[in-house]
């Protein structure tokens, strides 16, 4: 039972604020650290995973200090971001020098390479690697030492499909397995599909903190807002605000349009289509107008 | 102090690189002008000092000193990839100390040996001036290698700076400014060659006893900076 606890910490670059007093613990198994981009979901990783000293605060594993304490490499496993490898080497060659430095010898790294399933290309050089078999490659390198608590910054960019559940599957084991997983993701269903704990950072602060299930509702029970054209708006409008999916409408004159409030997501989606049809109405543009993540979270950060 | 795992990646990172070129490039260059001017001019032991001293010790090996130096170390921090070298249980210094090593015998055999081997072809070590330039060749490879890896570490663009000192600092102000001779590590291994050739051949414009203590002071200092550097190293993310 290996923990991270991260205890009124703050980092900023100059005048930047990256990370606003935030305090977490992150524990055993599979926790997604999800915010939009530029959220400081790497700056949080990065001082987790000793890369980063925190402007104030502490970030400690198991009590440790981990900033510039090298034995804490002993149960952290890193997966950065950066695409940057040793590229001139091939897939072993790298996970073996990896497994060296902790002290492992080669079938440690054979392990870590039948784990990720790159034996098939381990022979190859890591400069003729996708974007997938890099990161696999580096999930190995991260797992040669049977690591107590694995870190991932954004692990399942640039993956196709087939490798994102294979990565999924990978994780879910260790998380189940009693270690320590955290990865970060601005993608909600990644983290909803992975993560058993959630926890949500918005512009450098702590916004939310839980199961996906409660996290999912806080974001899926907001009013949405679409902007509408139809061949008919007033004829819709009153169609539309018969139903108590909707709390408001407004016919919005210079732009020709319906701008729609819907309270119940669901509801409102299937609604739509159907009340145009029945009333014979073709539509013509159906936009969410604040479906950006960034709104998406900041009414998280409201809530 | 050494990891023979971080010496592995750093010599193949050294050697694999398209700046390598360079390494082969200008020991290959010396051997060509050595042979061009024994065939020219025959055995001459002064014009031989020249260009050992012109061309081998001032620009060929403190060329070679900033590859090798900031290459040790300055493209892993740029792409991030030292991440994986940092990300394990083995101490910043002891990284920087096998790199060092790894820098220093690069520089050393690119450079130390070629001129060697061009002192012989310019006049068959006479008046020991093969020799004395290879021992400042050896001397200057570990000061060179220290500081430039130094600046690896704490600059990205560690290769320019490089240049500016060797080319300018020690070519153009050492010549022009006297002050500026004590302070280039060029004087300090000259002060050896100067004790190891014939007399009149070499000029070093420091004392040997200067030069030691200063050489000693730069090496270790600029060692234990690059350490302590390694050790508040930030990688920061890419948001």
């Amino acid at each position: 039972m290996t923990f991270i606890d991260i205890d009124h910490t703050s980092r900023w670059f100059g005048n930047v604020v990256a990370v606003n007093d935030v305090s977490m613990r992150i524990g055993p198994g599979v926790t997604g650290l999800l915010g939009p981009n530029g959220a400081g979901k790497s700056t949080l990783i990065n001082m987790m995973g000793g890369f980063l000293a925190p402007s104030t605060g502490t970030v400690t594993l198991d009590g440790a200090p981990i900033w510039q304490n090298e034995q804490v490499y002993k149960q952290i496993g890193v997966v950065p971001e950066r695409e940057a490898m040793y590229d001139f080497l091939t897939g072993r060659e790298f996970v073996v020098a990896n497994a060296e430095l902790h002290g492992l010898d080669d079938a440690a790294a054979q392990r870590a390479l039948a784990t990720v399933e790159m034996e098939y290309a381990q022979d190859r050089k890591i400069s003729t690697y996708s974007k997938g078999m890099r990161q696999r490659v580096k999930m190995a390198s991260a797992l040669v030492h049977d690591p107590s608590v694995l870190l991932l910054d954004e692990p399942f960019n640039g993956m196709d499909p087939r490798q994102r559940m294979q990565l999924m599957d990978l994780l879910r084991r260790m998380g189940d397995s009693g270690r320590t997983v955290l990865f970060s993701s601005h993608i909600l269903e990644e983290v909803e599909q992975l993560a058993s704990h959630i926890e949500v950072v918005v512009a450098g602060r702590h916004a939310a903190s839980g199961d996906f299930r409660k996290i999912r509702r806080l974001m899926t029970d907001r009013p949405h807002r679409y902007l509408v054209r139809s061949s008919d708006d007033r004829a819709l409008a009153a169609a539309l605000i018969a139903d108590p999916s909707t709390a408001g409408i407004e016919v919005d004159h210079k732009e020709g349009a319906l701008r729609i409030q819907a309270v119940d997501f669901g509801r409102f989606t299937e609604l739509l289509p159907r009340v145009a049809r029945d009333h014979g109405i073709r539509l013509l543009t159906v936009s969410p107008s604040d479906e950006s993540l960034e709104s998406v979270f900041s009414y998280l950060v409201a809530a | 102090m050494y990891n023979p795992t971080v010496a592995r990646l750093t010599y193949r990172a050294l050697l694999g690189r398209r700046r390598a070129l360079i390494l082969f490039a200008l020991p290959a260059l010396l051997i060509v002008i050595a042979v061009a001017v024994r065939a020219f001019t025959g055995v001459d032991d002064k014009v031989a000092a020249d260009l050992l001293g012109g061309f081998a010790l001032a620009t060929m090996v403190p060329l070679i000193g900033v590859i090798a130096g900031t290459g040790a170390i300055g493209p892993e921090i740029d792409d991030g990839s030292i991440v994986y070298l940092l990300s394990k249980p083995v101490k910043r210094p002891t990284i920087i100390m096998t790199k060092l090593i790894v820098a220093i015998a690069v520089t050393m055999a690119f450079s130390a040996i070629p001129t060697l081997i061009a002192g012989f072809i310019l006049n068959g070590n006479g008046q020991q001036i093969a020799v004395a330039y290879t021992v400042a060749a050896l001397v200057a490879s570990i000061a060179y290698s220290a500081l430039f890896l130094l600046l690896g570490t704490v600059s990205r663009h560690a290769v320019v700076f490089g240049l500016v000192y060797a080319l300018i600092w020690e070519s153009l102000f050492g010549s022009l400014v006297s002050g500026a001779k004590t302070l280039s590590v060029q004087q300090w291994a000259l002060s050896l060659a100067e004790k190891v050739a014939g007399a009149g051949y070499v000029d070093a414009s420091v004392g040997l006893p200067t030069a030691a203590v200063l050489l000693a002071v730069v090496t270790v200092g600029a060692t234990v900076y690059a350490g302590q550097k390694l050790r508040r190293l930030t990688l920061a993310g890419e948001e």
